[in-house]
């Protein structure tokens, strides 16, 4: 299929969220009819469907790679440009995926202000998949910006009891990032104008400016862009927005941070922060990658702690993309392609966990490790998929977590060995904390007298489709590692092999 | 030979079946397990006859490949060879005889469906790792068996404690599951090739022996080795992990799951001869596991755990064996050990079944009597174990480790005199066992539960039994009238043992040295369990209990050890999932707030102090101008 033979082409990845958010505040109205409630729901479940169509079609129908450019403010040199190669495709699919999965699980535990409710997630939609295609740094930068505010909204109104605090500190954190990372744009921006008269956001034309800068400024930009990319990651030091954040989102909320917004920081590695600055990024490698150890083994530490199942599912989202850290600053294929899978099977893992801990939670009414227990014999079903997203979160074999961490590991074997071993170590304790998670929730004795139901068939369903995605990755992953290898050379930016 | 996909496809589907299958009437979960188990052994004979009629080539299919890894691009392919098809065999057929006996002994369990779903999976992995034709495949079933040893130990997952051992099992091997994994990605990175038929010979060419990398690559895979088959210092699971039923400890703590480090080493035996320090280690940690694993199990008083301990100590006699390079010695051990310790545990199963769950060997007694099926197959298990004829399964396989030791010469004739004091430890605990278990009155006050047997749990203890009597015959010492078939046949697979040059005289006596030994443990054995008896009796002698019985029942205090160096202080870094950094964050969040509220006074408040905020920035702005 040609995306870019049908009007709007890549763009619909963004009107349509946009148009489903709109048709499900219009749909909803003011009105609590069951009816129109469900309207307004299936509006946005219809619009993450069609991207994950749209994202099948363009796959399998070798559309990749495509590009859409439209004019936009030419006095500034900037236009709306998008372009889809094959380290967009896989995330734009993911994002449809769990769009509909946080519309789904957030059927029944949502009841207030339901069309409002869907628009803010629709919006943070489709900012994420401008965040994937633009290819233009100002269009870039706005994307940015337009997940974060209703992703905001989404934590503020519709989350838990701490929700206006994890909201604001969700603010602050990713704005304070995203400030720093703008600053930097801007600093490019001026520099590349400066050097050769031509002042453009455009991507391509941006890549090649920072070898002709000093090192001191090259490396201050690129510390801009990590930054920005480094608070949403999360790396460790800058991830205490996120436990709060995660642990107080509603649901739909909590799958769109784990499984999406945490993954447009890895995204902007890839894509920005390292390509455009080539030569400073090799320096800087040594610490990322520390960074990112650090951040596996604190992030597995402090999950070992917690009492909150959201929250330790949080504390081993630090960890998991403590690999992503050291995957990209490995600097060769092996480490880059592993952190794309492992953003992915992490994607789809965490999200289906969230998945679950919603349902549980609006069945039980608790988070509390401490108030679970026999859930299995209780719910079996839901013992079952527990069982198998905890062997995801452990990166057992056969899973695609797997896969991205020995990719990851190999990568850092190859740049920094003793990355590599301190990293290993963090599968030990991702070993512990699943499964002491899954055996207070799941095993032993019920704590407390209740009846619990089973998962329902649209719960079933979704979860089965999210693990059967994992267990795809996990042993066949070529065809996402062909797509790669169409997209990752490119911008590699002269590292090396 | 397209057949071998059929050897592990069965259980795989049996799994299947049973997994989606919960509403299948109860009895039919046992039927379609062993059903699922005994077709797989069917065709893993099948294949076995294919292959030593087809001049044992080597056969390998691949399904697809499945990731690069630099050069090196491991497939989801399997591959045929003598040591594979042992390998199978071991474990179909010992496999399905457990899920046989299990129809009958599990009845009536809550969860009976789970048990043989497990039990099919467990089977599927297990021919996975020992079929996979590289490292990263074998390691997929290596995860996948730990994760099957961890949903059986946790089987009556109602009791913590069950629940805790079964992490604890998990964990542990993980620990060298990490290591084995960094080896695997050390030998990729650097032979780039995972295959394990090719990058042995690369190693081989490109390696010194007793290079660094040559060590480093043979210690992670070690490591591994040490904690799957519970090898100190990586052996604390095991003992916990009787928590499981009989049959789980028959099938993967006895037969097979912990016997693949033995496999593992085997089979990478070309990167263990490029280096001989680590060779040393792997014949000193089966040495030292041998003697405090056995020395443990004298001391205990639970049935199971006893042969827990037993198991241990006989994986020493294998790694051993690995460690003198005798390695189809190694795997003839295993293959018998699977043999008589499966029996020993299926009949330990059905007595503790039979005495209402009792599991203190203190407490038993005269079950020879009640239940006389049930002595005589044990009997049989327990002359594998000290290996006594006429059982010839123990006698023919440890005699030979033994035997090699001694030629080793050197310094590996310690490992001669540890290996022998292992015989004595071995006929000590397995004969106090079996006369407190078997012999005299009753001493258990509890309800007896249900001895009867039916014919699908008599059968694989007879079965098992008879293949004890005769299985040594396989590989019989020559000086003996016997003749080695095992080791031709896997002759082709692994590498020959070194010629020992010895006479029949020597032979002769360096086998009758162990069999004296172990015959002379018999009385003391008698000795100690009449005196363990009386004290028993007498509860102000029991009080007096040493210490150093309660240290050697502790099993060294590897376990205390372990909780204070590594569980305590990793549990107080966690908190109480108290995150410093977030807290600081706090300070953080509060700041912006307290400033956002200052800068917004400003936009607000009386018009009085907003004109003359006003007039004093015009002020300033005039006066910046000017200068």
């Amino acid at each position: 299929m040609n995306l870019q033979a049908i009007p709007l082409g890549l763009a619909l990845f963004i009107v349509i969220p946009l148009a489903c958010g709109l048709a499900s505040l219009v749909l909803g109205g003011r009105s609590s009819a069951p009816g129109r409630l469900a309207a307004a729901r299936a509006a946005t479940l219809a619009g993450s469907l069609a991207c994950l169509l749209l994202a099948a079609a363009a796959w399998l129908g070798g559309a990749v790679p495509a590009r859409l450019e439209l004019a936009w403010i030419p006095s500034m040199g900037s236009s709306f440009s998008l372009s889809l190669d094959g380290l967009s495709l896989p995330f734009l699919a993911l994002s449809g995926l769990l769009g509909a999965a946080a519309v789904l699980a957030s059927w029944k535990g949502i009841g207030e202000r339901v069309p409002s409710f869907h628009f803010c997630l629709s919006l943070t939609l489709a900012g994420i998949n401008g965040v994937f295609l633009a290819s233009d740094l100002f269009l870039f930068a706005f994307m940015w910006e337009l997940m974060l505010v209703p992703m905001f909204f989404v934590i503020d109104i519709w989350g838990h009891e701490g929700r206006h605090r994890a909201a604001v500190k969700f603010f602050i954190f990713t704005q304070a990032g995203g400030l720093l990372m703008i600053a930097a744009i801007a600093g490019l921006y001026a520099a590349h104008g400066a050097a050769t008269g031509e002042y453009t956001f455009a991507y391509d034309r941006l890549l090649g400016t920072a070898g002709g800068l000093g090192q001191t400024l090259q490396f201050l930009l690129m510390l801009g862009f990590f930054a920005g990319f480094a608070v949403k990651l999360p790396a460790f030091g800058l991830h205490a927005w996120l436990p709060d954040a995660h642990t107080e989102a509603p649901t739909a909320g909590s799958i769109l941070l784990a499984g999406l917004l945490l993954k447009t920081g890895g995204y902007g590695l890839l894509r920005f922060a390292i390509p455009l600055f080539p030569d400073a990024a090799r320096a800087f490698a040594p610490v990322a990658m520390w960074i990112g150890a650090a951040g596996i083994l604190y992030g597995g530490l402090m999950a070992l702690g917690q009492s909150d199942m959201k929250r330790l599912v949080a504390y081993s989202s630090v960890s998991h993309l403590g690999f992503v850290l050291v995957g990209a600053y490995s600097l060769n294929e092996a480490g880059r392609n592993g952190v794309v899978i492992q953003m992915l099977s992490h994607g789809l893992s965490t999200g289906a966990l969230f998945m679950l801990i919603g349902s549980l939670q609006d069945r039980i009414g608790t988070r509390e490790l401490g108030r679970m227990g026999g859930l299995a014999r209780a719910a079996p079903r839901m013992g079952a998929f527990g069982l198998a997203l905890t062997l995801a979160l452990l990166g057992l074999p056969g899973m695609g977590n797997f896969v991205g961490e020995l990719l990851v590991l190999f990568g850092a074997f190859k740049a920094e060995a003793a990355v590599a071993v301190a990293a290993g170590l963090g599968l030990i304790l991702a070993m512990a904390y699943a499964l002491r998670m899954f055996q207070l929730a799941f095993h032993g004795e019920a704590k407390e007298k209740r009846s619990v139901a089973d998962l329902s068939a649209i719960e079933t369903g979704t979860l089965a489709l999210l693990l059967a995605a994992l267990l795809w990755i996990g042993l066949y992953p070529r065809p996402v590692l062909a797509l790669l290898s169409l997209a990752l050379p490119g911008i590699a930016g002269g590292t090396a092999p | 030979m397209e057949l071998i996909w059929l050897v592990p496809a069965f259980p795989l589907a049996g799994f299947i079946v049973l997994a989606l299958g919960r509403s299948l009437p109860g009895k039919a979960a046992g039927a379609i397990g062993s059903a699922a188990a005994g077709l797989s052994a069917a065709s893993a004979c099948a294949v076995a006859w294919l292959f030593a009629s087809g001049g044992k080539a080597p056969y390998s299919t691949s399904l697809w490949p499945w990731l690069d890894l630099g050069a090196a691009s491991p497939a989801l392919a399997l591959s045929v060879d003598a040591l594979s098809i042992v390998m199978i065999l071991v474990v179909t057929i010992v496999g399905f005889l457990i899920h046989l006996f299990s129809i009958e002994h599990m009845e009536g369990e809550e969860g009976y469906h789970r048990f043989f779903a497990y039990m099919n999976l467990f089977v599927a992995f297990m021919l996975i790792l020992v079929l996979a034709d590289n490292f990263l495949l074998l390691y997929l079933g290596w995860e996948g068996v730990g994760l099957c040893s961890f949903l059986l130990i946790g089987f009556w997952y109602g009791d913590r404690a069950n629940g805790d051992a079964a992490r604890k099992a998990f964990i542990v091997t993980r620990v060298g599951d990490v290591a084995l994994l960094l080896g695997i990605i050390l030998i990729a990175a650097n032979l780039g090739s995972l295959s394990l038929s090719e990058s042995p010979r690369l190693a081989s060419a490109a390696w010194g022996r007793g290079s660094g990398i040559a060590v480093l690559a043979a210690a992670l895979i070690l490591g591994g080795a040490l904690g799957k088959s519970a090898q100190v210092p990586l052996h604390t699971w095991l003992p916990d992990a009787m928590a499981g039923p009989s049959p789980v400890s028959a099938l993967i703590h006895a037969a097979t799951m912990v016997t693949a480090g033995v496999y593992l080493v085997a089979r990478t035996n070309a990167f263990f001869s490029l280096a001989p320090q680590v060779m040393t280690a792997v014949a000193v940690a089966g040495a030292v596991t041998l003697l405090v694993a056995g020395a443990s199990a004298l001391a205990q008083r639970d049935l199971k755990r006893i042969l827990a301990y037993s198991t241990m100590s006989q994986i020493g006699y294998m790694f051993l064996a690995l460690g003198a390079a005798a390695w189809t010695g190694a795997i003839f051990h295993l293959a018998t050990h699977a043999l008589f310790k499966s029996l020993l545990f299926l009949a330990a199963g059905a007595i503790i079944n039979a005495l209402g769950h009792e599991r203190d060997v203190l407490a038993m007694g005269g079950v020879a009597k009640k239940m006389p099926l049930l002595f005589w197959t044990f009997l049989a298990g327990a002359f594998g174990l000290t290996a006594l004829p006429p059982v010839t399964a123990g006698l023919a396989s440890k005699d030979a480790i033994i035997a090699r030791l001694w030629y080793a010469g050197g310094d590996a004739r310690l490992l001669w005199w540890a290996a022998m004091a292992g015989v004595l430890l071995t006929s000590l605990y397995t004969f106090r066992m079996l006369f407190l278990v078997f012999a005299g009155a009753s001493r258990g006050p509890r309800a007896s539960g249900h001895s009867a047997m039916g014919a699908s749990t008599a059968l694989p203890l007879v079965v098992l039994a008879a293949l004890c009597l005769v299985g040594g015959l396989v590989d019989f010492p020559r000086v003996l009238g016997g003749e080695p078939y095992f080791g031709a046949f896997l002759g082709g697979a692994l590498p020959a043992s070194a010629d020992t040059g010895a006479t029949a005289g020597q032979e002769l006596l360096l086998s009758l040295a162990p069999l004296l030994l172990s015959l002379a443990g018999i009385p003391l054995a008698w000795l100690l369990a009449k005196r363990e008896l009386a004290t028993e009796a007498g509860p102000a002698l029991r009080a007096r209990g040493s210490r150093l019985a309660a240290f050697v029942r502790g099993g060294f205090g590897f376990d205390r050890l372990y909780d204070f160096a590594f569980a305590r202080p990793l549990s107080r870094l966690a908190g109480k999932g108290v995150d410093p950094v977030n807290l600081a964050s706090e300070g953080l969040r509060s700041m912006t707030l307290r400033a956002s509220r200052r800068l917004a006074s400003t936009q607000k408040g009386p018009p009085g102090r907003y004109l003359a905020a006003l007039a004093v920035g015009a002020v300033l702005l005039l006066a910046a101008a000017l200068i």
